[in-house]
């Protein structure tokens, strides 16, 4: 599969297969109006099969490498510049996460108190296991 | 603990929570002494669901310490918040009083209580999740009893999913070390992996599940009873065969050690049979004055009030 390499901007490989449409919404990225090429689907070595996200004028900065830790931990981003990869990024799990995630859990305070941050803290990270600061309800993805 | 506020029972440290246990039992044996000790004091009880005797317990608490106690409960609600938010609700009462004691049906409330309030707040209960001062008094209930809360055999009977009082206090234990947990309940009411994990993590301690309590009671030494509620079933039939397993009498009393320790979150239905009332070994009216004690002893240290002649535990450890 030829997909036009990009010049000036940022690849995001081994998205897990299937999430590329996610993982944008999470970090933000309107797909009717970036310039960007996804590939999903993609054979991968290490995962079987990956989703690849390639997008024009965008630098390392305007993702926010939390969000993306917390989508898909295996993701890394290259920095494209040039038409070369000049640096590859590797996103970390944020130990505490505000307003990205909701809590799932109906009895939780978050559900009535208006105002409120949704808010929540690394509870194991092998599991990627994430829980809500107020009810301790596990994060749904 | 000056000005701290009490939200679950991982916000105290070990040695906090000792001392806590040792300013009870110094309550219990100075009632006179320490009769003043919060005078010029305001608790405020927001019970936004009713729960009669835990805010009793809150109130006697701070009234016997010399304090005044001002609040609302369950259906005076409507009328005092007004669909307000509780964090509104709590930065103004926070200009009322000196201390806040907060029941709500949410998970988390308590939480959300205590960022808003400029005065400590202490969780009285959040729907099913926490509620810390119940763990307190259980145990003081077993401190009172055998003078430890480690190197003991604690079984836990009844419903071990759901019952969060019985997750706290294994947890609690767990931080102390050197319990052996017996957990007797039906394979459908079997306690959650987290809290397994919770034992496997602590090298001191380990565990046995269990469902016959016969079979294992005359190990214990510490019995903790829960309730089975008929809501976690799916038919009446399951409900009724189960409950009725669990139920402590007298005959199975009469295969437990002479010592052995009763204990209840209370209110009970039907899982102790009242005949079991009047045996020694039944500690569950004891630990609802322990309750009251351990609330007596938080509100005075939360609020930095020096019970009068009390030494704190570590001094006192130190000069022996
Ligand atoms: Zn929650």
């Amino acid at each position: 599969m030829e997909v036009t390499s990009i010049i000036n901007g940022i690849i995001i490989d081994h998205v897990p297969a299937g999430s590329a449409l996610k993982v944008l919404d999470y970090l933000d990225v309107d797909p009717s109006s970036a310039r960007l090429a996804l590939i999903m689907n993609a054979s991968s070595e290490r995962y079987g099969r990956k989703d690849i996200i390639k997008i024009e004028d965008i630098g390392s900065d305007d993702i926010d490498l939390d969000v993306l830790g917390l989508v898909a931990r295996t993701a890394t981003v290259g920095i494209v510049c040039g038409g070369r990869i000049v640096d590859k990024l590797r996103p970390v799990l944020p130990e505490h996460v505000v307003n990205i995630i909701t809590c799932a859990n109906p009895r939780c305070v978050t559900t009535t108190e208006r105002g409120i941050d949704q808010m929540f803290h690394l509870m194991h990270t092998e599991r990627e296991e994430y829980r809500c600061d107020y009810c301790d309800e596990e994060a749904q993805f | 603990m000056v000005g701290m506020s009490v939200i679950t029972l991982d916000s105290l440290s070990v040695p906090q929570i000792q001392d806590l246990l040792h300013k009870a039992r110094y309550i219990d044996a100075h009632r006179r002494q320490v009769a003043h000790t919060c005078e010029g004091r305001v608790l405020a009880t927001l019970f936004y669901e009713p729960s009669t005797r835990t805010r009793l317990s809150f109130e006697t608490a701070m009234l016997r310490l010399g304090g005044q106690v001002i609040g609302f409960a369950g259906a005076q609600l409507a009328s005092v918040t007004k669909g307000e938010s509780i964090s509104d609700t709590l930065k103004t009462v926070s200009n009322y009083v000196d201390v806040v004691a907060i029941r709500h049906p949410k998970e988390g409330a308590a939480l959300v209580a205590s960022r808003a309030a400029s005065v400590p707040v202490i969780n009285a209960g959040d729907g099913g999740h926490m509620h810390p001062t119940q763990t307190l008094a259980d145990l003081a209930t077993i401190q009172s009893r055998f003078g430890r809360i480690t190197d003991l055999t604690v079984g836990l009977c009844g419903d071990l999913t759901f019952g969060r009082t019985v997750h706290s206090l294994i947890e609690t234990l767990c931080r102390f070390g050197n319990v052996r947990f017996v957990l007797i309940s039906p394979n459908e009411l079997k306690t959650p992996q987290y809290v397994l994990d919770r034992i496997r993590q602590t090298p001191s301690c380990s565990y046995v599940e269990v469902s016959d309590l016969s079979e294992v009671i005359g190990d214990l030494d510490v019995l903790y009873m829960t309730r089975v509620q008929k809501e976690r079933f799916f038919n009446e039939d399951d409900y009724l065969r189960l409950r009725d397993t669990y139920i402590l009498d007298e005959t199975k009393l009469s295969l437990a050690k002479d010592d052995m320790a009763v204990l209840h979150p209370l209110p009970r239905v039907n899982e102790i049979a009242t005949e079991v009332d009047s045996d020694p070994r039944a500690a569950y009216f004891e630990q609802v004055r322990n309750g009251m004690l351990m609330r007596m002893a938080l509100e005075s240290s939360v609020l930095g009030d020096d019970l009068p002649g009390y030494e704190p535990l570590e001094t006192r450890t130190l000069e022996v």
